[in-house]
């Protein structure tokens, strides 16, 4: 990755990051951490991977993203309004009451989002569904994307879905883990281990990558390996070691950022830290 | 068509569209016993086993359903609709896909399994849920126009079909307007509104009492949800007296469809609900289930005799 893209991509991110804050202070509430913590993996999913756009958003053979873990909506609207699907301004009225920007991703509101997720462990099968139309229906050969959790792997349906995406050898299908390593009640080894997933995914029939997913660099490189495992019959699934909260010094790995709003003090320390980001990538 | 169960008759409905090739369907490892086995022989390429997981398969079904896909999902009703509720209602209604669950062996006449797999609660669940449309049709005849009429009309679905043969009631050249019931027997007395297998009791319950000099009217309400509120303001003004009769629980389905449309209504009346009161159901044959849980035609018609003389 040449230092020019790495950079476009970090000031990207940063600007996301700034509307993933302006955007839940304004509401009041809303999923800081798990969003601040996959941002860099959407940054680079729409601009890199993807090839979604506004003009293609409804194209058959589009590629498809469905976010699995729904209540980090604010960095897939921050990225959507970045990208040109809407007024990013709208962000300001994310959670209101006359507002298309719903808590969880709604498709039917929001023109960009292919599946409405929010509870936890549907996204991925609605994801495999897609793939499948992709391989055996459409065959047009379109990729899809899904990012998760950790916290929803401890959901029973992700297994069901992970089971069947690798029987019906989705290697057009790429899942995406954000583990941050936290959940609502605190660690995810002290709230339910999930052992080693990496592990548990390979015995599943998955070709996994393990990375720093706040790496544009890894990033690139893992996306990279699953475009280039089409015909392998594997499903494809990228472990990115993230920081909840990333970006803002306070809610770095602290669970209690999971779904809270900063006070007006905070959302200050939050948007000088992250203006003074922007300002710097921009130089 | 002669006596079959409407599970038979679903499978002969997909294969006979199935040629739209917007058409795809998924089973949970139930293919030979929801007849979904009959779509797959056809057209291999578009049936999908998802394996014991009723809720991926929901999902997963939606995830299809969003690339403009029509796509049929069955199971047996108790795991169709309440193992994979939250996934209907999230992944399937709320974000108003062309999912039609189509969940066979509801009710008691599943028969000997007992009641781990005697869903009578389904109704109930599914009317609650926005945008899903509940249709449970009473006999091969017009399960096939139901399942034409989930093709034809955008969104969710969720169709009731049983394991039990059925006798047929309809013709081929029978009219299925979604959400209007059908008249099948007019009376001035009472009436029955009924759906599934008990539509076929309820007009056996209208012979016996007619033979007692008591006129009844029969509504087959194949359509749950939206329900024909006309039909039943109808009923309630004219006869005065309605009888729901269902497989299913008296809570929630079509006993308390009719309920709450009879009390809106502008000359409510009273409403005797039968169907299962309460209770889970149990192991034995299908006839003997019904005579025990008193939907027979027999207990239908002392019923209606029964509360009608109460009225008077």
């Amino acid at each position: 990755m040449t230092k020019d893209k790495e950079l476009q991509l970090k000031l990207f991110a940063a600007k996301c990051r700034r509307w993933i804050i302006e955007g839940v202070y304004c509401a009041q509430s809303g999923h800081p951490g798990g969003s601040l913590s996959c941002t860099d993996i959407l940054t680079y999913l729409y601009n890199e991977a993807l090839e979604v756009t506004p003009e293609n958003a409804d194209d058959p053979a589009r590629n498809r993203f469905v976010l699995s873990k729904g209540h980090c909506a604010p960095a897939l609207y921050s990225v959507l309004g970045l990208r040109g699907f809407f007024d990013i301004g709208e962000m300001r009225k994310l959670r209101h009451i006359d507002s298309f920007l719903q808590g969880h991703p709604c498709m039917s509101e929001v023109k960009g989002v292919d599946m409405s997720t929010g509870s936890l462990g549907q996204g991925i099968s609605a994801a495999t569904g897609m793939a499948i139309n992709s391989k055996y229906l459409d065959k047009t050969g379109y990729k899809v994307y899904t990012v998760l959790g950790d916290g929803e792997m401890q959901e029973g349906e992700v297994w069901e879905a992970l089971m069947s995406g690798a029987h019906y050898r989705l290697d057009n299908f790429c899942a995406i883990l954000d583990n941050n390593g936290l959940q609502i009640d605190g660690k995810v080894d002290s709230v339910m281990s999930l052992g080693d997933i990496e592990a548990k995914v390979r015995a599943f029939g998955y070709e996994t990558r393990v990375i720093d997913g706040h790496s544009f660099e890894e990033i690139e490189s893992a996306v990279t390996d699953f475009k280039n495992n089409a015909g392998s019959g594997k499903p494809f699934f990228i472990i990115a070691h993230t920081h909840k909260g990333c970006g803002v010094s306070f809610m770095e790995d602290n669970a209690g950022w999971h779904g809270k709003a900063p006070n007006a003090e905070e959302y200050r320390i939050a948007t000088d830290e992250l203006d003074s980001a922007i300002r710097a990538l921009e130089v | 068509m002669g006596d079959m169960a409407t599970r038979e008759g679903y499978g002969k409905a997909l294969v006979e569209f199935g040629a739209d090739s917007r058409i795809v369907v998924m089973d949970a490892d139930l293919s030979g016993s929801t007849k979904t086995g009959d779509f797959r022989k056809v057209y291999p390429d578009r049936f999908f086993d998802m394996g014991i997981a009723e809720g991926n398969m929901v999902a997963t079904a939606a995830g299809i359903a969003t690339c403009g896909k029509i796509v049929f999902c069955s199971s047996f009703a108790m795991f169709a609709s309440e193992r994979a509720c939250e996934q209907v209602r999230n992944s399937v209604c709320y974000t108003n896909l062309d999912v039609k669950i189509c969940a066979t062996h509801a009710g008691l006449t599943v028969g000997e399994d007992g009641a781990t797999h005697q869903c009578l609660e389904d109704m109930a669940i599914m009317r609650s849920i926005p945008n899903i449309r509940v249709v449970c049709p009473a006999d091969c005849a017009s399960t096939r126009l139901a399942i034409k009429a989930a093709i034809d009309n955008h969104g969710p679905f969720y169709i009731r079909l049983g394991r039990s043969k059925v006798p047929a009631i309809y013709g081929d050249d029978t009219e299925f307007v979604l959400g209007r019931a059908n008249q099948l027997r007019d009376g001035k007395d009472l009436t029955i509104i009924a759906c599934g297998i008990m539509v076929s009791a309820a007009l056996k319950a209208c012979d016996i009492l007619s033979g007692k000099g008591i006129s009844a009217r029969v509504l087959d309400m194949h359509t749950i949800k939206p329900l024909d509120k006309d039909a039943v303001a109808r009923a309630a003004a004219q006869t005065g007296l309605i009888v729901t009769a269902e497989e299913h629980s008296v809570n929630g389905g079509l006993g308390g469809a009719v309920c709450e449309a009879v009390c809106e209504s502008s000359s409510p009346c009273r409403v005797i609900r039968a169907g299962v009161n309460d209770r889970f159901g149990k192991s034995g044959t299908p006839d003997a289930l019904l005579n025990e849980y008193g939907l027979t035609a027999e207990a239908l018609a002392d019923r209606c005799e029964k509360e009608l003389n109460a009225s008077r």
